[in-house]
């Protein structure tokens, strides 16, 4: 969800959206954010799975340091994607344990 | 391998202030932050600052930001982002990864002004999504615009966990409670009756038992706690909420220091292990300077005046300020310090820092 205004920060300037590919479903992003934001904006919060108990992860942090929301990322695995910027259409899966190289690239 | 006079590690406001304050006596300065944005946590901070006229008073932490950063622009700090500090060596020497390179970078005077990361609390369910570190809401919210929920519970009522579930409220997210351990309330009256107004009801004595869902966070268990912090049977409580944030404190970043042999000591009221270090912000090894949270967890306005005087004191220390000059500036620093290290809440910091100066003085 989008904070489109606040009385504070006013109105949300004009934001260059594009889209981006997250497991095969195409969403709507701004230029620049980070992923995660993209990501929660949209509704998703299960980012990735954990190698041993294949228990979901998603955002804890949001400033890098956590590692919870790694992505595959234009098929680089383990892709911090609260501190990777939006790119117009980046490809982003789920990450399934400690993921993958290859997969889709952009 | 490059070299500088004066390397600061992190461009949050201490890092920021001890720039600005050193390049304006002729200092040589490489300013080193992680992130593609220098500033730190202070555009995150739309609210307005405490303390004194000369403490930004009335002024609200991201408009600081912008002042500090026009401020280090004009005065020629060189500044380097997407760097990532890595080691610290024996001969003021950094590693540095910059755009996917590393580099050495040689410094006659280090400062470390690394800050803070958030405390985390472990209980079942913590590590579903929707259980988010206050800092967290705050850059999502605050800077990226995105609500993660529309439903919150926060734990915690220090000052975070007051402001950031105002700042929730602000983005109109609604927050079902905010939940402290302790007897009483944790951060300043003003934050606390902002939330009340609101009707966002502080519950003290009550801690989080569990996060619930399938997936993601649907339900928070909270439990009430007796005077000697075990938990009440019967006073289980569930919230249906997606959001838990945890506000629990912080603690030092302080690797860097660590790595470099600084001694240590810890202080609990400060939040944990801190270099000790002097009144200039001199740790126990020569020439490694620290300011702000990674000094001792406190706020945005002492972290700048932290930074000022590493500032100073480097400038001093490398020839470009007279010993005159440099306590003249000191002095107007150490009193706005003093002012803001005053107060039932300040007190306390205030004996602690001076704990650690006493030892550093000691040896």
């Amino acid at each position: 969800m989008r904070v489109e205004e606040h009385p504070i920060l006013g109105e949300m300037k004009k934001p260059n959206v594009v889209e981006i590919e997250v497991d095969g479903e195409i969403i709507p992003a701004i230029e620049g954010e980070p992923i995660a934001a993209a990501l929660l904006a949209a509704g998703k919060s299960i980012f990735r799975y954990t190698r041993k108990r294949n228990e979901p992860r998603g955002v804890f942090c949001a400033i890098g340091r956590c590692t919870d929301c790694m992505m595959v990322v234009d098929g680089i695995p383990n892709v911090r994607t609260c501190v990777t910027p939006v790119r117009a259409g980046m490809k982003i899966q789920t990450q399934h344990g400690l993921g993958e190289f290859g997969g889709p690239l952009s | 391998m490059r070299e500088t006079e004066f390397a600061i590690v992190g461009a949050g406001p201490a890092g920021l202030s001890a720039a600005i304050e050193a390049a304006r006596a002729g200092v040589q300065v490489t300013l080193i932050d992680e992130n593609d944005k220098p500033g730190g946590q202070l555009f995150k901070q739309i609210h307005k600052f405490f303390g004194s006229k000369e403490h930004y008073a009335g002024v609200r932490g991201i408009d600081i930001g912008v002042q500090l950063l026009h401020e280090v622009e004009t005065c020629g700090v060189e500044v380097m982002l997407n760097a990532v500090v890595w080691g610290i060596f024996a001969d003021h020497t950094l590693g540095i990864i910059h755009d996917h390179k590393n580099l050495h970078l040689k410094a006659k005077k280090i400062l470390l002004a690394t800050g803070a990361s958030e405390n985390a609390l472990a209980f079942p369910g913590w590590t579903l999504p929707g259980v988010m570190g206050a800092g967290a809401i705050q850059t999502l919210v605050n800077i990226h615009r995105v609500l993660p929920g529309r439903r919150v519970l926060m734990v915690g009522s220090g000052n975070v966990g007051l402001i950031v579930s105002y700042q929730l409220l602000q983005a109109g997210a609604e927050v079902v409670a905010v939940l402290e351990a302790m007897p009483k309330i944790g951060g300043y009256g003003v934050h606390a009756s902002k939330l009340r107004r609101h009707g966002v009801p502080i519950l003290t004595s009550t801690t989080i038992k569990e996060a619930r869902g399938k997936g993601k966070v649907e339900e928070a268990i909270t439990i009430g706690l007796d005077e000697h912090w075990r938990e009440i049977p019967g006073t289980e409580k569930a919230y249906q909420v997606d959001v838990i944030c945890l506000a629990l404190g912080l603690t030092p970043l302080s690797e860097l220091a660590w790595m470099a042999g600084c001694q240590f000591d810890y202080i609990p009221q400060l939040g944990g292990h801190i270099p000790v270090h002097d009144a200039n912000m001199e740790t126990t090894v020569n020439g490694i300077y620290v300011a702000g949270d990674v000094s001792g967890i406190e706020e945005a306005s002492t972290a700048m005046e932290e930074g000022k005087l590493a500032g100073i004191a480097v400038a001093e220390a490398l020839g470009y300020l007279s010993a005159a000059e440099a306590a003249c500036k000191k002095e107007v620093v150490l009193r706005r310090l003093d002012e803001l290290r005053s107060g039932p809440f300040g007190g306390v910091r205030k004996q602690a820092k001076e704990q650690l100066h006493q030892q550093r003085c000691s040896q």
